[in-house]
């Protein structure tokens, strides 16, 4: 199937790819179907969750845990049973980037990961309860203060 | 809207099987008790809403994919600069 993105032109993305969104991401309800990009390169830890429903909408994201190494996600089994995660080690965990103007202010939402259940390729933006990783924690200075 | 006076240890029902009570009320702070069925989720809304918005503002990607394959990270440390 070919999707016309605004980041990535005209690309081939192959059905089997499709990620399930069933409550699509807060923010975009509406927004079920995405697909990963760019994850298979080594030389860089960003990717695209690019959205199949509306090309012009992408995420960029990233491994959450090579950003904090002792990061751990922490929800309810039954905010997950939407997705029927029921072992852990199928889980892809993604955090979503914001890339200001300025990208030395670049910040991932540690809060609210990007879940994947890779046996079924369905997903989830689940938000956790506690408060020990930020909604936004900048990556260049490693907290949640800004770089100067 | 709906808008219901309810007294400490008052509570009102959403549905049959939604609660939601006043346990305390101290100046301008109320304790609400809430129990609903474990698949309904409940959020303090401003949790939600901090959620949306970043959602919405990195969904703004105003620099290059090649832009953002180059930023490299050095963990704990400040990004490569050219001028170093």
């Amino acid at each position: 199937m070919q999707l016309n993105t605004k980041h990535f032109g005209i690309i081939e993305v192959d059905e089997k790819e499709t990620l399930y969104f069933p409550s699509g991401i807060p923010g975009f309800e509406d927004v079920k179907k995405f697909v990963l990009l760019g994850r298979q390169e080594v030389e860089s830890p960003f990717f695209w969750l690019q959205s199949i429903d509306k090309p012009d909408l992408a995420f960029v994201v990233t491994d959450p845990f090579y950003i904090r190494e002792d990061y751990y996600v922490d929800v309810d089994d039954e905010e997950v049973e939407e997705i029927e995660i029921k072992d852990p080690e199928n889980v892809l965990t993604l955090a979503i980037v914001t890339i200001p103007e300025n990208i030395r202010q670049m910040t991932v939402n540690l809060k609210a990961p990007v879940l994947i259940n890779m046996k079924n390729n369905m997903g989830k933006q689940v938000i956790m309860k506690d408060d020990t990783f930020p909604v936004k924690y900048y990556i260049m200075t490693g907290g949640s203060e800004p770089p100067r | 809207m709906l808008v219901l006076s309810r007294k400490r240890g008052q509570s009102i029902m959403i549905g049959n099987d939604i609660e939601i009570s006043v346990i305390d009320i101290q100046g301008e702070q109320i304790r609400l008790g809430i129990s609903a069925p474990k698949n309904v989720k409940v959020y303090r809304k401003e949790v939600y809403e901090e959620i949306i918005k970043e959602n919405r503002e990195a969904a703004i990607i105003s620099v290059s994919p090649e832009q953002i394959k180059g930023i490299k990270i050095t963990k704990n440390e400040q990004m490569d600069d050219e001028n170093n």
